[in-house]
């Protein structure tokens, strides 16, 4: 892998950030609404509820911010190649020295980018907005990011590739497979609240473990190693198969020739 | 009397390429070699196998049959290092219209690694006379612009083969003749092996040394342009394009 070209390729994202103030207005502007509308409601229950009831209404907003974390990244790599094909500029990569695995580093670079942004903005306004302190994660919190955004550039690869194969059709998956996995991975419950047959499903995803430590976490401040080694495991597992059906599918989309209709529509 | 064999070396060699499409072939053994220093022109009508074979040759999409070389490297399996050493621009494609002129060649000199990247892209777009495009947004140019920017895009790595896409496509006469006569220029100056494809015989009278005409994914004639037009009853390239599109052929005189 060539660094150069994986900088030059995370420099013209960059560029397209900072032209476009939208698209920052965009990366902060849905996690702020949804903190805000999660905020507002944890409030209220706090209020009207039991005081033991009210703590645990804040698992609410933890699991809205780390949920925020893995779609951040799921849509760094999707919507990074979406813009590429909005503008037509993806023949131009493809016909340029840049190697497939340069290409997907780049996007998760910018992935990774995102949820920085992201995690600030939110952790500054739950702070002061409603006097939720993200940080009391304390270190726990960088293995949670690392995990969640490990599964999302996962899932961004395989919305890409579902993309690939589809067209411009299908774009509309980059924003909906996240949400395919929301009620399985037990971002707002525990799993044991889940119904019986869909629990052992919830443990297949590696945010699942993520997101019942964090509840542990909150709780007791401590959590089950063998729950964040499980996730890491199963995220190198999802990312091999999700990076094979990336590859399997670009070279499907070579071998139909589809490609070429599909950069330059 | 046939012209004496190209000593020059070939830089690019497809070998009996075939490309189907659901039974039907865009491409069928297609063959060809292009030496260093040549503009080789690809003509046909829609459909006639063009695309396909600007596809294959830059490896969007694979062939069914047949093997394609450049610089003596098999194309499938050193793709990274021939894209090293070449370029493509198109008048079906754009840089990214977001963003500006410079910002976009910029990205695209880090790409192809280009040493300095600034001075290149300054002296490339004095060259193409577009200096003033440089903190342009890059969606508001006009067309010529626009091939102007993607020109100076595919001369960024100093390509030692490049292939044109219909480069004066949607271009008023006066900005297609003086994007025909840089890219000869550069061509010159740099011993440039280009693949062109335009359906402008203008284009191709002034700019290519040999010509391949296809029909239906096939050779149906190949030459320079006095050769070809010195084989056919036809006055000019025009009419040999029409002719072909319409009955597949040439009448030769003889």
């Amino acid at each position: 892998m060539n660094l150069q070209t994986i900088s030059a390729l995370v420099l013209r994202y960059l560029f397209l950030y900072t032209r476009t103030p939208m698209r920052m207005v965009e990366l902060v502007f849905w996690p702020v609404v949804d903190l805000v509308v999660w905020g507002n409601v944890t409030v209220f229950i706090q209020k009207n509820t039991n005081p033991e009831f009210g703590n645990f209404v804040l698992f609410f907003l933890g699991g809205m911010i780390l949920w925020d974390i893995m779609f951040r990244a799921q849509q760094g790599v999707a919507i990074s190649f979406l813009e590429d094909v909005w503008t037509r500029n993806l023949l131009n990569v493809f016909v340029a020295p840049v190697r497939t695995s340069e290409y997907v580093s780049a996007t998760f670079i910018v992935g990774f980018l995102r949820i920085v942004v992201t995690a600030i903005v939110l952790s500054l306004i739950s702070w002061f907005g409603y006097t939720f302190n993200v940080f009391t994660l304390s270190w726990w919190l960088i293995p949670f990011f690392a995990n969640l955004m490990l599964f999302g550039w996962s899932l961004g690869m395989i919305s890409t590739a579902l993309i690939l194969r589809w067209g411009q059709a299908a774009e509309s998956l980059a924003w909906a497979i996240p949400f395919f996995f929301q009620p399985a991975v037990a971002v707002f419950y525990r799993v044991e609240d889940m119904p019986a047959w869909s629990q052992p499903i919830a443990w297949c995803f590696p945010p699942t473990y993520i997101f019942e430590g964090m509840r542990d976490v909150m709780k007791s401040g401590s959590m089950n190693w063998s729950y964040l080694w499980t996730s890491a495991g199963l995220n190198l597992l999802y990312l091999a198969l999700a990076g094979w059906l990336f590859l399997w599918i670009l070279n499907l989309t070579r071998k139909r020739g589809l490609l070429t209709k599909f950069a330059t529509q | 009397m046939s012209a004496p064999p190209d000593t020059r070396e070939v830089i690019l060699e497809a070998r009996e390429l075939t490309r189907e499409f659901d039974g039907v072939k865009a491409l069928d053994r297609f063959s060809f070699q292009l030496h260093r220093g040549e503009v080789l022109g690809l003509l046909g009508a829609n459909g006639a196998g063009k695309t396909t074979a600007m596809n294959c040759l830059l490896g969007l999409t694979l062939p069914t049959g047949g093997e394609l070389f450049a610089f003596g490297l098999e194309l499938q399996r050193h793709r990274i290092q021939i894209l090293q050493r070449s370029n493509f621009s198109s008048a079906y494609t754009a840089l990214p219209g977001n963003l500006l002129v410079g910002q976009n060649l910029l990205v695209f000199a880090k790409i192809y690694g280009v040493k300095d990247p600034k001075a290149k892209i300054a002296e490339l777009m004095e060259l193409l006379e577009i200096s003033h495009l440089s903190k342009r947004v890059t969606g508001q140019l006009s067309a010529g612009e626009s091939t102007r920017v993607n020109l100076v895009k595919a001369f960024l790595n100093d390509p030692e083969l490049l292939m044109l896409d219909e480069p004066t496509a949607s271009l008023d006469p006066d900005i297609a003749d003086k994007v025909r006569k840089v890219v000869r220029k550069v061509q010159r100056e740099r011993n440039i092996g280009i693949l062109y494809t335009s359906h402008n015989m203008r284009d191709i009278e002034e700019v290519c040394d040999r010509v391949i005409f296809l029909h239906k994914g096939r050779i149906v004639c190949e030459g320079t342009p006095t050769q070809i037009l010195s084989r056919s009853s036809s006055s000019s390239l025009e009419d040999v394009f029409i002719k072909i599109a319409r009955d597949g052929e040439i009448v030769d005189e003889a």
